[in-house]
């Protein structure tokens, strides 16, 4: 069984509604960093990428500053995706399932996601996000160290460096495409913002999304409490 | 002999290149100038140089660079390479001729070739960094550079240099504050066979002819010029005794372009990765306005308490 997906500081709080805790205050602080910077990245990385987002540089305090920020920038979202990496991989490897969740994808766009199989801690389409962010961000790292001037531009010819930029132009593009999939999906789908703010979703959203989820949590607590007794999220 | 460019006037001159007569300014457009100048153009002839670096020194005292005091590598190269303080640079290199079994003495001033089509411009996210008047000379506008060093990946002929001072980027500017008072480069002003001559890109072209025929009547008769069209010609060319095989002069490329990754790079994937992030978003936008938000019913929160109701007998 899919016993992965289940952590032992996820808890089931019961009530009117039930409360199910689904990250941790180290997750989400890691998360949102994450999504800062993947933010700022964005916003300095296309100023320097079209003429018409140059005014993006005025955020950072003009053009020399972007162009010395954004690396730094990329050095902190690469360790602290890599922290979520840790923490969230084995949740999103491709289970059974997984491939008919996608088969029936359009129906779970027209909201009738009754007739895709149950989802885990993680449906298909987030475990995509997660491995298209993780490949992306590799990419983008390593070709951003090649453009690197400041520090890197003795260790490879310009030839390597005009692979690498164009290469980072397109993996940049391709992850705010795979960001704007994120950030859509967790406006559209009600009450999963919660989960990433204050670390917890109802049982209805549970239940809603991640029934398999939710039926081995409760299969967890009833198999007494263990010694995790009932934490709340850290 | 080519007339030797007129010493200064005494008499103050306004300058006459400005903002209006720009014909491409980086990451941005202008307005077709009123009047374009006559284009101009800096003639080497490697035939006729000595390597004395008498040009070297000029451009130093000229723009006032301080490079600094170097070690000696073995080579006549000095300083080894181009630096954001050395905006030309004397590259020396031996070449056994194979067909006289004679050693050849190349000497090539390298530095800015002042392209027609200049890829450092293309490549330069800055608006206003780079620019192209229309007399050829093409200027880096240092308040404007951001020093990402993009135009060092756009350049076909690596000549940019990024300072570790300022974090600006650094090249020749054909001594465009000189030309816009009507003098020549410093570089020019300075050597002593006229190997570097100055004037209008015609006049050049014609002198050029004379010098590659003499070349030609002295046995060289793969003598030529060096105006790349891949670039869309440079306003500084060469005169070379072996114009068929460049590369011998210290790597001067054979057939320069403006890379095709800088060109894809620059061109589709700017405008093709804008569209691909607009449609992406416009979809989700239209979802959400056809079928609205994703709730979560009465009935499910029911469902999760049954299940939980179910099992949490004897638990608390």
């Amino acid at each position: 069984m899919a016993a992965d997906d289940v952590k032992p500081n996820e808890q089931i709080h019961p009530g009117k509604p039930v409360i199910v805790d689904r990250y941790t205050v180290g997750a989400r602080i890691n998360h949102w960093i994450t999504a800062a910077s993947l933010i700022l990245l964005a916003l300095s990385g296309l100023a320097m990428f079209h003429p018409s987002l140059f005014f993006l540089s005025r955020l950072f305090g003009g053009g020399q500053f972007t162009r010395f920020i954004h690396p730094w920038i990329g050095v902190v979202l690469f360790f602290s995706f890599l922290g979520l990496f840790l923490r969230f991989w084995k949740a999103n490897l491709w289970r059974r399932g997984d491939g008919t969740w996608l088969a029936r994808f359009r129906d779970v766009l027209a909201n009738h996601e009754d007739n895709a199989p149950e989802v885990g801690k993680y449906n298909a389409g987030q475990k995509l996000v997660f491995w298209s962010m993780s490949v992306l961000i590799v990419i983008l790292i390593s070709s951003g160290l090649v453009a690197w001037d400041q520090y890197f531009s003795q260790y490879t010819t310009i030839d390597q460096k005009r692979v690498a930029i164009l290469v980072h132009s397109i993996a940049a593009v391709a992850i705010i495409g795979v960001w704007i999939v994120h950030f859509y999906s967790a406006i559209w789908v009600r009450g999963t913002i919660p989960a990433m703010t204050r670390g917890r979703v109802t049982g209805g959203w549970a239940w809603r999304h991640h029934r398999k989820w939710l039926r081995e949590l409760v299969a967890k607590s009833s198999k007494g409490a263990g010694p995790s007794g009932s934490k709340p999220a850290e | 002999m080519f007339p030797p460019l007129p010493n200064p006037s005494t008499t103050e001159t306004a300058p006459r290149l400005s903002e209006k007569d720009l014909i491409r300014r980086s990451a941005s457009t202008v307005p077709a100038p009123e009047q374009r100048l006559t284009e101009v153009a800096k003639l080497i002839d490697v035939s006729k140089c000595i390597g004395c670096k008498a040009c070297q020194t000029a451009c130093i005292e000229w723009n006032d660079t301080h490079p600094e005091v170097g070690a000696f590598a073995g080579a006549f190269e000095n300083p080894p390479d181009l630096t954001p303080d050395m905006f030309t640079l004397m590259r020396y290199s031996e070449w056994d001729n194979p067909e006289t079994n004679e050693l050849e003495w190349l000497i090539r001033k390298d530095g800015c070739m002042h392209c027609a089509d200049p890829g450092c411009l293309k490549a330069c996210p800055a608006p206003g960094a780079i620019v192209q008047y229309s007399n050829g000379i093409v200027d880096f506008v240092h308040e404007n550079c951001i020093g990402c060093g993009y135009c060092i990946k756009g350049c076909p002929f690596n000549i940019p240099r990024i300072s570790k001072v300022d974090h600006t980027a650094y090249k020749c500017t054909l001594c465009s504050d000189r030309v816009a008072v009507g003098q020549g480069p410093a570089c020019a002003k300075a050597c002593p066979t006229q190997a570097i001559v100055f004037g209008t890109k015609d006049e050049m072209k014609g002198w050029a002819a004379k010098r590659v025929e003499d070349l030609k009547s002295r046995g060289f008769l793969n003598a030529g010029l060096y105006d790349p069209p891949g670039v869309g010609g440079t306003h500084v060319m060469y005169v070379l005794h072996h114009a068929d095989q460049p590369e011998i002069y210290s790597g001067l490329p054979k057939d320069p372009r403006i890379s095709p990754l800088v060109e894809a790079w620059k061109g589709v994937t700017k405008y093709a990765g804008l569209t691909v992030l607009g449609v992406a978003a416009g979809v989700g936008l239209l979802h959400h306005l056809i079928m609205g938000p994703n709730r979560v019913s009465e009935a499910d929160e029911e469902h999760a308490e049954e299940l939980t109701e179910g099992d949490s007998h004897g638990r608390r």
